[in-house]
């Protein structure tokens, strides 16, 4: 089946596949070949196909990551021909399509790979990392109570703008995926920024990246080279700048705050 | 460990260092530049003798000579903390295909081995100039000052010295082109107004003060015919 385009010519292709059982065993690539994939499939469905043809054969399917299949929750991440979701820029691994392959192509698909992202199995990472850099301090305070009136903080407009260029980041893990140091730079300065731009951010400030910074360096990421392959691949676009952002947060409250731990 | 220590052995502590250590090399490369541009005077070397004499008995630049020294060692050792760091983080099991070709330059991701390359030159020159003017004997010239002159034009007449200081004023250019501005990145100085003009002013020092540099040994050999 070719979908409803009557031009789209449907494609047979090689998938060579990362397959690991289970997190402490080795893994090993393996071939894969399907047939009729539509080139108005997304790269999720046809992996679908390839899941349903081996159930068909009472073969394991392949385990990977996704959820909302619409580039927002961050899940689907896999690393295919080399690049972080795919030679697309600025497409989750749900959002590329399978016209962007050609007829005959082999496709490399493996697991985000870094020390702080353990497989779980097959392209399935843990990337629990990112969740325990954010309990660290990527959150504001607040007590509960009534929903406060929406303008009672007044922010200008390109403030709200730059804290939610920031605040896009969907925590997929592309960055350290990408990253020849496997840093976590770009996620951290991403929350770091947008929170240091807002005056919900303030109490917290200093304290939020110092402990970000530490719960980021104990998870065993690396440290940034400002090579650029993290913003390059981000799904989102998230910026560089907030990198720089992130330093001069860290310079800053280290210098100044009270904690002498 | 203090608070301070604690700072500076994070990842971003480290990057900090670099950085710090990074710019101040660069202050050093234009002074050494802008002293032996005077080899390009044609004076026989006396201008430059005077120049050397001056650099190697001045007790305020045999002082801050310790400073330089000090740049260096942290440089180096930062690098190596970092890079030891990061592969440690990249993890044992590899990607089988990667691009990142397609997504960063090569001289960011090679900042190791340019800098690797840099410490072999920095060696065989520390050895063969500045360890001979300190330590060596070297004959007067006509001021009575050591003639350190006479050394490095008879050096930069061999061609394999040509070859090896091009190639290393080559691997500096690249890692100054990605250094300069990466400096100013990890200090977290970006702004919207002034970044454009710091990574250019990084492209054009990084070129002309290596290639100053290249001139030189360059100048020297191709003048002997």
């Amino acid at each position: 089946m070719a979908g409803n385009n009557p031009n789209a010519k449907p494609m047979n292709l090689t998938l060579r596949v990362w397959r690991q059982r289970s997190r402490q065993s080795d893994g090993q690539l393996v071939d894969y070949q399907v047939k009729d994939i539509s080139p108005e499939m997304s790269f999720l469905e046809m992996l679908d196909v390839l899941n349903e043809n081996l159930l068909h054969k009472g073969e394991e399917p392949v385990a990977f990551d996704h959820d909302c299949r619409e580039g927002i929750c961050g899940s689907c991440n896999l690393f295919i021909n080399g690049r972080a979701h795919g030679p697309e820029p600025g497409t989750t691994t749900c959002q590329l399509h399978m016209r962007k392959f050609s007829d005959g192509d082999t496709i490399v698909i493996e697991p985000w790979r870094a020390a702080a992202f353990p497989v779980n199995k097959d392209l399935s990472v843990d990337r629990s990392a990112f969740d325990r850099i954010i309990q660290a301090g990527g959150y504001v305070s607040v007590n509960t109570g009534g929903v406060p009136d929406a303008n009672e903080i007044p922010i200008p407009k390109n403030i709200a703008d730059r804290a939610f260029d920031a605040a896009t980041c969907i925590g997929c893990g592309a960055c350290v995926a990408a990253c020849k140091n496997a840093s976590a730079m770009l996620f951290v300065s991403a929350k770091v920024s947008q929170l240091a731009l807002l005056p919900q951010g303030q109490v917290e400030r200093k304290t939020r990246v110092e402990n970000m910074v530490a719960q980021m360096d104990k998870e065993g990421f690396g440290a940034c080279s400002n090579i650029g392959s993290c913003a390059a691949e981000c799904p989102v676009g998230i910026s560089l700048e907030n990198i720089a952002i992130l330093n001069r947060e860290f310079l800053n409250a280290k210098a100044t705050s009270n904690n002498l731990a | 460990m203090s608070w301070l220590s604690k700072a500076l052995s994070s990842s971003i502590g480290r990057k900090i260092i670099m950085a710090v250590t990074g710019l101040f090399l660069c202050s050093f490369l234009v002074i050494h530049l802008v002293g032996n541009l005077q080899l390009f005077k044609n004076d026989g070397g006396a201008a430059f003798n005077i120049y050397s004499h001056f650099m190697g008995t001045n007790p305020v630049i045999r002082t801050i000579e310790w400073v330089l020294v000090a740049g260096f060692v942290f440089h180096i050792y930062e690098s190596i903390m970092l890079t030891s760091r990061n592969k440690t983080a990249r993890g044992a099991q590899g990607y089988a295909v990667n691009h990142n070709e397609q997504n960063s330059p090569w001289q960011s991701r090679n900042m190791g081995l340019l800098g690797t390359i840099i410490l072999i030159f920095l060696l065989v020159h520390l050895y063969n100039f500045f360890y001979r003017a300190r330590f060596g004997e070297l004959d007067p010239d006509i001021n009575n000052n050591d003639d350190l002159y006479t050394l490095v034009v008879s050096s930069f007449q061999q061609w394999w010295y040509v070859v090896l200081y091009v190639l290393a004023q080559a691997a500096l250019a690249f890692h100054l082109i990605h250094g300069f501005k990466s400096a100013f990145q990890t200090l977290g100085l970006t702004h919207r107004k002034y970044t454009p003009f710091i990574t250019y002013f990084g492209y054009a020092f990084s070129i002309i003060v290596c290639a100053g540099f290249a001139a030189m040994p360059l100048y020297f050999f191709f003048k002997q015919f």
